[in-house]
């Protein structure tokens, strides 16, 4: 296999994001914006519970309560203070950061179902908190009025939902950028370990607390960043959406279709989940969204355990010894 | 001579349980020791002790004329001891040489600073394969390996961690004789190398031939400690491992 250096890797994810934003310019619908922020958002949130779930083996059911720390954190500053969204996103990812920081280290000690079962009721815990602040709107939610278009310094005008559409790309860029890095570097190396048997990843050297800490840190913070602009994307954020079901489970399903242990997987589950979901939104209703997740991820744990990147690699090792 | 590893007065409880019960043990750099007692009688836990996997409530742990209480464990082995596990313990979705580089990155690197470059790694990496005749398999998993190669995983991934003291547990349990004599003569080609052996095992002959020194657990206590030819004479031991 040929190796791809890092700044090779971003290049070629820049360029392929600037198609992407090309061709969505050319069409110019603002339906089309609307549906691909929404998978762009998930390739960010897979891609996020992966450094977690994929590369430590550590699975996390909150991935809602980051989420929505982040769209919360949004919704705060506009009524305290109100700054671009994209200062808005570096906040989202320091408040969801910090807040994987103190899970982590709250939650580290436990192992399997216990630490799944942690980080759930942690969502539950701050939806709890949040239905209970007023300022951020309580329960009854808050509304933030999406501008139509964006001034841009010079006098030119985009359509809002466009700008959107190409911070939630940028952000993708990013993340995808840091897991495949991450993948290659020492630190993926040591992840690693941590799925595959701790006790003898401690006794080869490895400092598991501290790269769990970092694991979680890093993940709740772009859980957090993709969740900072949704206040301006969805008009009218509640609880019950920013905490909806189905942000946990689409972050936890994209990467077991798609395939946890590479950055490829998220990004393909997460685009063929996503867009499956967009479908039968339009055609058929947005309430059978979550039952295309569940057949999908009982059909593929049966089908392909390892996910399609798994399932491909399996028939190329086959294909190569025959 | 001061000792390389100094146990003093180790006591370990599992709730009402006592596994380990005031156990002193001294080993001297360089040194081939022998620890064996019946099954349960805390071998396992003593090596956990001594490398951080457990916490002891009593006693102390001093490694290189330095104090080891309340290190994690990785801590431990960056200071130069390492172990092999009892049941091999493979990174199962790596192959050999990926195992391999996870000791000379988080270890070698942290006591020496990150010298090696990408090419020194692998080179480093094949070569601890070959010490233990793997390195024809190199980019296999561990899932391919045999028993007795795993073994020699285990080992090599040990001694990729340039320990001064390494604690072979239980190595050659269920493996043939030439297997065993394969372990054997790998050990001591690293005990000339300098490295200090501790070796847990049941295998009397192999523990009789390598061991410069014996030491007996049984029940969570030392019950004997000396020449392997007149500890294993000794009325206690005998006891314990035939009854009365």
């Amino acid at each position: 296999m040929t190796a791809v250096t890092t700044a090779k890797f971003s290049l070629i994810t820049v360029a392929v994001a600037a198609i992407v934003m090309a061709i969505a310019h050319a069409i110019g619908v603002d339906y089309l914006y609307f549906a691909s922020y929404t998978i762009l958002q998930f390739i960010v949130l897979a891609t996020a519970w992966n450094i977690l779930g994929g590369y430590c083996g550590y699975v996390n059911f909150g991935s809602a309560a980051f989420f929505a720390m982040g769209a919360y954190a949004s919704v705060f500053m506009h009524k305290f203070y109100p700054v671009p969204i994209p200062v808005l996103i570096v906040i989202g990812a320091l408040v969801s950061g910090i807040a994987g920081l103190g899970m982590g280290y709250l939650t580290l000690r436990l192992r399997g179902s216990f630490f799944a079962i942690a980080t759930l009721a942690l969502a539950v815990v701050l939806q709890t908190l949040v239905v209970n602040w007023d300022f951020v709107g309580g329960s009854r939610g808050a509304y933030i009025i999406r501008p139509e278009t964006l001034e841009l310094p010079g006098g030119i005008e985009i359509n809002y939902i466009e700008y959107l559409f190409f911070l939630m790309l940028a952000l993708t860029v990013i993340a995808l950028i840091t897991a495949r890095t991450i993948e290659r570097s020492q630190l993926g190396f040591g992840f690693a370990t941590i799925r595959d048997d701790e006790l003898a990843a401690e006794a080869s050297g490895v400092p598991t607390l501290r790269l769990k800490l970092i694991a979680t840190t890093l993940s709740g913070a772009f859980m957090g960043m993709a969740g900072a602009p949704f206040p301006y994307y969805i008009g009218y954020l509640q609880p019950s959406s920013a905490f909806g079901l189905e942000y946990a489970v689409n972050s936890i399903a994209m990467p077991m279709i798609g395939g946890t242990t590479s950055w490829v997987g998220p990004l393909v589950g997460a685009i063929l989940l996503g867009s499956a979901q967009q479908y039968a939104t339009v055609t058929i209703s947005s309430a059978v969204n979550l039952l295309i997740v569940g057949l999908m991820l009982v059909g593929f744990v049966i089908i392909a355990p390892n996910g399609i990147v798994g399932l491909v690699q399996e028939r190329l090792r086959k294909w190569r010894q025959p | 001579m001061s000792a390389l590893l100094h146990v003093d007065n180790i006591t370990k409880r599992f709730g009402g349980f006592v596994a380990l019960d005031g156990i002193d043990l001294e080993v001297q750099p360089g040194e081939r020791l022998g620890l064996i007692g019946p099954n349960g009688s805390g071998k396992s836990t003593l090596v956990n002790c001594i490398c951080g996997t457990l916490q002891n409530e009593n006693g102390h742990v001093r490694f290189d004329g330095q104090k080891l209480d309340g290190l994690a464990a990785h801590q431990r082995t960056h200071r130069g001891l390492a172990r092999s596990f009892q049941l091999p313990r493979p990174f199962h979705s790596m192959n050999l040489v990926d195992n391999l580089r996870i000791p000379l990155l988080y270890t070698v690197h942290a006591r020496i600073g990150p010298l090696r470059s990408t090419r020194d790694l692998d080179s480093r990496c094949l070569e601890l394969l070959e010490m233990v005749g793997l390195a024809a398999k190199a980019k296999q998993m561990p899932r391919d390996l045999t028993q007795v190669e795993m073994r020699k995983l285990e080992l090599a991934r040990a001694v990729g961690a340039e320990p001064k003291l390494l604690i072979a547990d239980e190595s050659m349990a269920g493996l043939s004789h030439s297997e065993i004599d394969d372990i054997l003569k790998l050990l001591m080609r690293l005990n000339e190398r300098g490295i200090t052996i501790i070796m847990i095992e049941h295998i009397m002959s192999a523990v009789m031939s390598f061991s410069q020194r014996l030491a007996v657990l049984v029940s969570g206590k030392k019950v004997a400690d000396g020449k392997p030819e007149d500890v294993v004479r000794d009325p206690e031991v005998v006891r314990a491992y035939l009854g009365q």
